[in-house]
């Protein structure tokens, strides 16, 4: 185990799959002289050279499409779009290309590109800049598509995505590249799909992924405090997107509040209250609630930013409102009383 | 602009270019097949038995071989979804492709993407694209991939990339042309200007109508040549493959043609006028060059006629074959969509229940 941030597991993942395929090789904007606009790709141009890292000019639909060429034909590419709004350019190659080439072409051809880019709102970077896009990829079949929280967790999806002969969408977020913790040595490849039980609880099941499951983290340890045991399952997969693991959380705690960065009609946190209304009606005690983005186009000024964002103080609210609403009384050394 | 559709056009003979009787009679073969597979199709497409949108070839066969005669089995192609007559220039199974628009297993690619997607990864074939232009960016990549691997020489492998006239338009095509300009990919794209992007006139549609010069911007040299004869069109491709084989440098061929039908089957093509037509007929590409043949004496009456009746025989046993195929199996739906399995893949029809076990 070594301790890291979530940008270093990033880069160490990146140079040891370089290393181990001669196929994997980089490509984006600002990736090798300029080491990374975030700095995911620091040190690699001078490891590697030029060829393996291929600094481009502004065409993201031009060197995604390049890249998805150049799978086509066996190589590797690990793709950097700046940031997941920059995506909107390149979508063309990704949703009309890459994750139709495979079916469209009868099974024939497989695209095995990875494309690496942060979402994420509260820097203060405004509209554009500020978007957590995730259901636009969710939503397509022929996508995979990842969304890890933690570095141990970023190494092994990154690891598993390069390895993969699909395309796969690999989701940061601006907000988690300085998150430190415990990753394992040695070779890790994590399994896409697969979502986990990031703290066991039994009372409350919270839903998230990415940045929202450190958030959701914290408030289960406030909880904690108060003797109520929430237990938080992370997602890992937006898809495949793992139902079982939500669903068997679900009907142990019997409720179920989504955490999602994004914005909430038509959400990931949509799909999975979608779920578990068909899956586990007869297990609920209260009704799924949702915690996502204000549906407003993210201002600048950071009061209005912070009021549009969910944060720790709305999941507590809502997981409070839920548990209100199921009559839950909790069994500490004080004796039980009404939360 | 450069006139290449006047009369006096094409006029080097078959004795002039040099070529052998034989290759000479491969090509008209070839360009016949492509013309009366296509007839077939409009037919089976008038009596439903090719469905979705069906863009024909008709008109563009000189084109079609010339710039599949340049190619080697080595070489990557990628096209517009005007894409019969090159799978079957690339040597694909009429029977397969015929099969294919049918909707059929035996398809090409198991009657998964029809009459705008074929494609044969063993013969390079790479595949027919839907979205104008979207070809651009992953035939540049497939360049990138030999640049990547290979280095530059006779031997080397090269890209052809089709598109139409009114993709020069696009981004993609701008942002493809400056990435293998800047970074000597091995390819050369093909400009099929038939003067119409569906009804649109090139002149209506590009602020240079001049398509070959489109590459000037990324120092990409380009050059027109008349799409209806075929030798001319071989004879450049080879030049513009030569020259990203050996310098890696990219190429623009605008290659001239009309079209002579609609944009596809279905379209009426209203929009053009009764001279147009007319002059699309008069230069129809296929008699024109069973007649310089004749007249060159590489191709005899008896000839011709023996062409076009084993032409008809592969026709109809395509049309047979895929008359006669095996519908693809629903239970086959989930297939072939990603290569490699993870867990919870999806697997539900419309009106299952939320797939979820217990």
């Amino acid at each position: 185990m070594s301790e890291m941030t979530y940008r270093q597991a990033l880069n160490e993942t990146l140079r040891t799959e370089l290393k181990r395929d001669e196929n994997v090789y980089l490509i984006g904007e600002e990736i090798g002289v300029f080491e990374g606009s975030y700095k995911i790709t620091a040190g690699l141009l001078k490891e590697f050279g030029a060829r393996r890292v291929v600094d481009t000019p502004i065409a993201e639909e031009g060197f995604t499409g390049v890249a998805i060429g150049s799978a086509m034909l066996g190589l590797r590419p690990v793709v950097e779009i700046m940031t997941i709004n920059f995506s909107l350019i390149a979508i063309d190659q990704i949703v009309n290309h890459a994750a139709k080439m495979r079916a469209m072409f009868g099974g024939e051809v497989s695209v095995p590109i990875v494309i690496r880019t942060p979402g994420g709102g509260g820097q203060q970077l405004a509209a554009t800049h500020s978007q957590n896009l995730e259901v636009w990829y969710a939503h397509i079949p022929g996508l995979k598509v990842v969304a890890p929280s933690n570095p141990a967790d970023a190494k092994a999806l990154l690891t598993a995505s390069i390895r993969d002969d699909d395309p796969v969408l690999f989701l940061e977020n601006l907000g988690l590249y300085n998150l430190k913790g415990e990753v394992p040595d040695g070779e890790q490849v994590g399994e896409i799909g697969k979502a986990k039980i990031a703290r066991p609880g039994t009372d409350l099941t919270v839903i998230s992924y990415s940045r929202g499951v450190v958030t959701a983290l914290e408030v289960a340890e406030q909880f904690a405090a108060e003797g109520i045991s929430i237990e938080v399952v992370d997602l890992c997969s937006l898809r495949p997107l793992d139902r079982d693991t939500f669903c068997a959380s679900v009907r142990k705690t019997s409720r179920a509040v989504i955490f999602e960065d994004d914005l909430l009609s038509y959400g990931i946190g949509a799909e999975i209250s979608a779920t578990l209304g068909e899956a586990v009606f007869d297990w609920l005690d209260a009704p799924i609630r949702r915690v996502a983005a204000a549906e407003v186009p993210l201002p600048y000024a950071k009061p209005l930013e912070l009021a549009a964002m969910p944060d720790g103080a709305a999941l507590a609210k809502v997981i409070r409102e839920t548990l209100a609403a199921s009559g839950f009384t909790t069994g500490t050394a004080e004796g039980a009383r009404n939360v | 602009m450069t006139d290449t559709k006047s009369p006096t056009r094409a006029k080097a003979t078959a004795k002039q270019s040099g070529e052998s009787a034989k290759l000479l009679r491969e090509f008209y073969e070839q360009m016949v097949l492509i013309r009366e597979f296509e007839l077939r199709a409009g037919e089976m497409y008038a009596k439903a038995r090719i469905g979705g949108y069906c863009h024909l070839n008709l008109g563009e066969e000189a084109t079609v071989v010339g710039l599949t005669a340049a190619l080697k089995p080595t070489d990557y192609l990628y096209t517009t979804y005007r894409d019969h007559g090159y799978a079957l220039a690339r040597g694909m199974e009429p029977g397969a492709v015929m099969a294919e628009l049918f909707g059929k297993s035996t398809g090409v690619v198991g009657g998964r993407g029809g009459s705008m997607h074929m494609f044969d990864l063993a013969k390079r074939m790479m595949g027919g694209y839907g979205i104008v232009g979207g070809q651009i960016p992953p035939a540049t990549g497939a360049a990138f991939a030999i640049q990547y691997r290979s280095k530059a020489g006779k031997d080397s492998e090269a890209v052809m990339c089709l598109l139409g006239d009114g993709t020069t338009n696009i981004g993609a095509f701008h942002e493809s042309l400056n990435l293998a300009g800047l970074w000597d990919l091995p390819i050369v794209y093909v400009i099929m200007n038939n003067r119409l992007g569906m009804g649109t006139t090139v002149e209506n549609a590009s602020a240079e109508p001049d398509l070959y010069k489109r590459g000037s911007a990324y120092r990409i040299e380009g050059r027109r040549i008349d799409g209806d004869d075929p030798i001319a069109v071989r004879d450049a491709a080879l030049e513009a493959l030569e020259k990203a084989r050996v310098k890696r440098r990219p190429s623009i061929i605008e290659a001239m043609s009309y079209r002579l039908k609609g944009h596809s089957v279905v379209d009426p093509a209203r929009y053009r006028s009764k001279e147009d037509v007319e002059l699309a007929q008069a230069n129809d590409p296929v008699p024109a060059f069973r007649n310089r043949l004749l007249k060159a004496k590489a191709l005899t009456e008896k000839d011709v006629d023996a062409i076009h009746m084993k032409v008809d025989e592969i026709v109809d046993a395509a049309v047979s074959f895929a008359e006669t195929s095996p519908d693809p199996s629903p239970s086959e739906l989930f297939e072939r969509i990603y290569a490699t399995p993870v867990a919870n893949m999806p697997h539900s029809f419309p009106g299952d229940p939320v797939a979820v076990s217990a």
